[in-house]
């Protein structure tokens, strides 16, 4: 944890847009469960907003798109120069429901669901009532399916910042950013953090420091699994860590 | 995975976008605004004892990385009141190009003038933001992104043009291989702001008139709508399409406005005889009524006296 940090960009992990487009089927399955893991709030969340399906639709209509990104190889046929890889997946699935909507289509729902290489990370029901709430104030459908990806991008990075400060004995440091900054609303004060964890202010904000350091390369680590190319990644660090970033 | 709200999505964002100040002289104080490139922070120079502005790329960026250096390096050889001061550049531990300078308070030019200015005043504070530009380019440097938002009015009063982000350096006898531009080849500027040879992409037709038609720009932005003719005639010639039919410089604006302040005629507008006759009328009215006193004074005595 507390080694240099990372000059420049992460190169540690392969990308798992390359991964999903393997002749290997591991790596294959590891690349999809990757893409799926980070993109199934946002197609759910696009799905309920923008073609106004209901939860249950919605969810199969999810299901059913990440079987076709499978059958239809759709990350083999993603190119990064012509678009980024959640811009080219938000008009995949516009190009679904369309075909979907069709009685032929809609009879083969589920067909290719039952060979996913997925987990159980698909928590629809779980998720449900947030989602409603976030479609609710959200401006459009795509800055909603642009949060969300903002927001699993995260999420992804903080589960793996935990099990790296757990692994390295760090689990302090990283019980105080849960602390400070994953504190739903309103969040404590360092000296409140302090006399918490009993010790000093100071180290407090030396530890902050140190795992949003952390945090940071892993965010860009994880972003290059989902980008296709070195100018994709750039394009979608600066649209996440940014000025522009929302 | 783990559930995060919007306010933590947040924190998280600004958090992660923190500059790496270990091992630096500078302790993060706050944020004092975001731009194309950046972002600029307030920070403590623990060495001196006083807050700098920092501004850094939001991320390792080679292409960016060469804009930001050689915006430092640019306002580094522009010694004016009227551009903020550079005072150090380098990289920070986490691999993002960083430089300091003077920490301005003040209000943006946008807001500034949302309070009741005269028009006077408002010509005034433009000729004061013309004077850094003219000063740049007798340097040989261009600004090619002059717009309100660029321009910082400071709480005494002082006027700070900012953003050198797109400024070209037309010659440089003591850098030979240095790039001749900030930015690179494409279509840089600020829509609205920006020359037609700029919009066009064309960054070797770009010279000092291009500046000339983005204060032009400004200075019609600040006068506002319904302005009077020698002012209109002032911004249609800083704003011409063909930049032959321009200024040929900021100082030959700047003197044009100063002539319109002093009720003096403009070059850039043909008077008639009663144009010239109200504005001389205008020009020299305390003389003229000193003298109409004195022939109505001149008149009441002939009346009454006979003499």
């Amino acid at each position: 944890m507390d080694e240099p940090l990372v000059r420049g960009f992460p190169s540690t992990r392969h990308s798992a847009v390359a991964a999903a487009r393997s002749a290997d089927a591991a790596e294959r399955a590891r690349g999809l469960a990757t893409v799926a893991s980070v993109y199934w709030r946002p197609v759910y969340s696009y799905l309920r907003l923008r073609w106004r399906r209901p939860h249950e639709e919605a969810a199969d209509l999810s299901q059913e798109f990440f079987a076709e990104v499978v059958q239809k190889e759709l990350l083999a046929r993603f190119d990064p120069s012509r678009a980024r890889l959640r811009t080219y997946l938000r008009n995949c699935i516009d190009g679904l429901v369309a075909n979907h909507d069709k009685a032929a289509r809609r009879q083969k729902r589920g067909g290719g669901a039952a060979t996913l290489p997925l987990d159980a990370s698909f928590d629809f029901a779980g998720e449900r009532e947030k989602i409603e709430r976030l479609i609710e104030t959200a401006d459009s459908p795509e800055q909603l399916f642009e949060k969300e990806w903002s927001r699993a991008v995260f999420a992804m990075a903080v589960d793996r910042l935990r099990e790296e400060c757990a692994k390295a004995g760090k689990a302090q440091q990283y019980a105080i950013f849960e602390q400070y900054d994953l504190a739903p609303g309103e969040r404590p004060t360092y000296a409140a953090l302090a006399e918490r964890s009993g010790i000093a202010v100071t180290d407090v904000t030396n530890r902050l420091f140190r795992v949003r350091r952390e945090l940071r390369r892993i965010v860009l680590e994880v972003l290059r699994e989902l980008t296709g190319s070195e100018e994709e990644l750039r394009e979608e660090a600066r649209a996440l860590l940014g000025a522009q970033g929302g | 995975m783990t559930g995060i709200d919007d306010s933590a999505l947040s924190r998280l964002r600004a958090a992660v976008r923190e500059p790496d100040l270990s091992g630096t002289r500078y302790r993060l104080a706050g944020v004092a605004g975001t731009g194309g490139m950046g972002t600029v922070y307030v920070v403590e120079d623990t060495d001196l004892k006083r807050r700098v502005a920092l501004k850094v790329l939001d991320l390792p960026d080679p292409g960016i990385e060469a804009r930001l250096r050689r915006e430092a390096q640019v306002l580094a050889r522009l010694e004016h009141p009227g551009i903020v001061p550079v005072h150090d550049v380098g990289t920070l531990p986490d691999g993002r190009a960083f430089y300091t300078m003077k920490w301005v308070q003040g209000d943006r030019l946008d807001r500034h003038l949302t309070e009741a200015v005269t028009l006077s005043e408002r010509l005034r504070l433009f000729l004061r933001i013309a004077d850094p530009i003219a000063f740049a380019h007798a340097k040989g440097v261009l600004h090619r992104d002059l717009k309100p938002e660029n321009v910082m009015i400071g709480p005494f009063g002082e006027v700070l043009v900012l953003d050198w982000g797109l400024a070209k350096v037309l010659e440089d006898a003591t850098d030979p291989g240095a790039a001749r531009s900030t930015g690179d080849s494409a279509v840089l500027g600020t829509p609205g702001f920006m020359s037609p040879e700029q919009k066009s992409g064309s960054s070797a037709g770009v010279d000092a008139r291009a500046d000339v038609y983005s204060l032009g720009a400004v200075l019609q932005w600040m006068i506002g709508p319904g302005a009077v003719k020698p002012l209109e005639a002032i911004c249609r010639k800083a704003l011409a399409e063909r930049r032959e039919d321009r200024y040929p410089g900021v100082p030959a604006l700047a003197a044009d406005v100063t002539r319109f302040l002093d009720g003096a005629a403009v070059t850039a507008h043909s008077e008639n005889v009663w144009q010239r006759a109200c504005r001389l009328a205008k020009r020299h009215r305390v003389a003229l009524a000193i003298v109409a006193a004195y022939l109505l004074v001149r008149a009441v005595i002939l009346l009454f006296t006979g003499r």
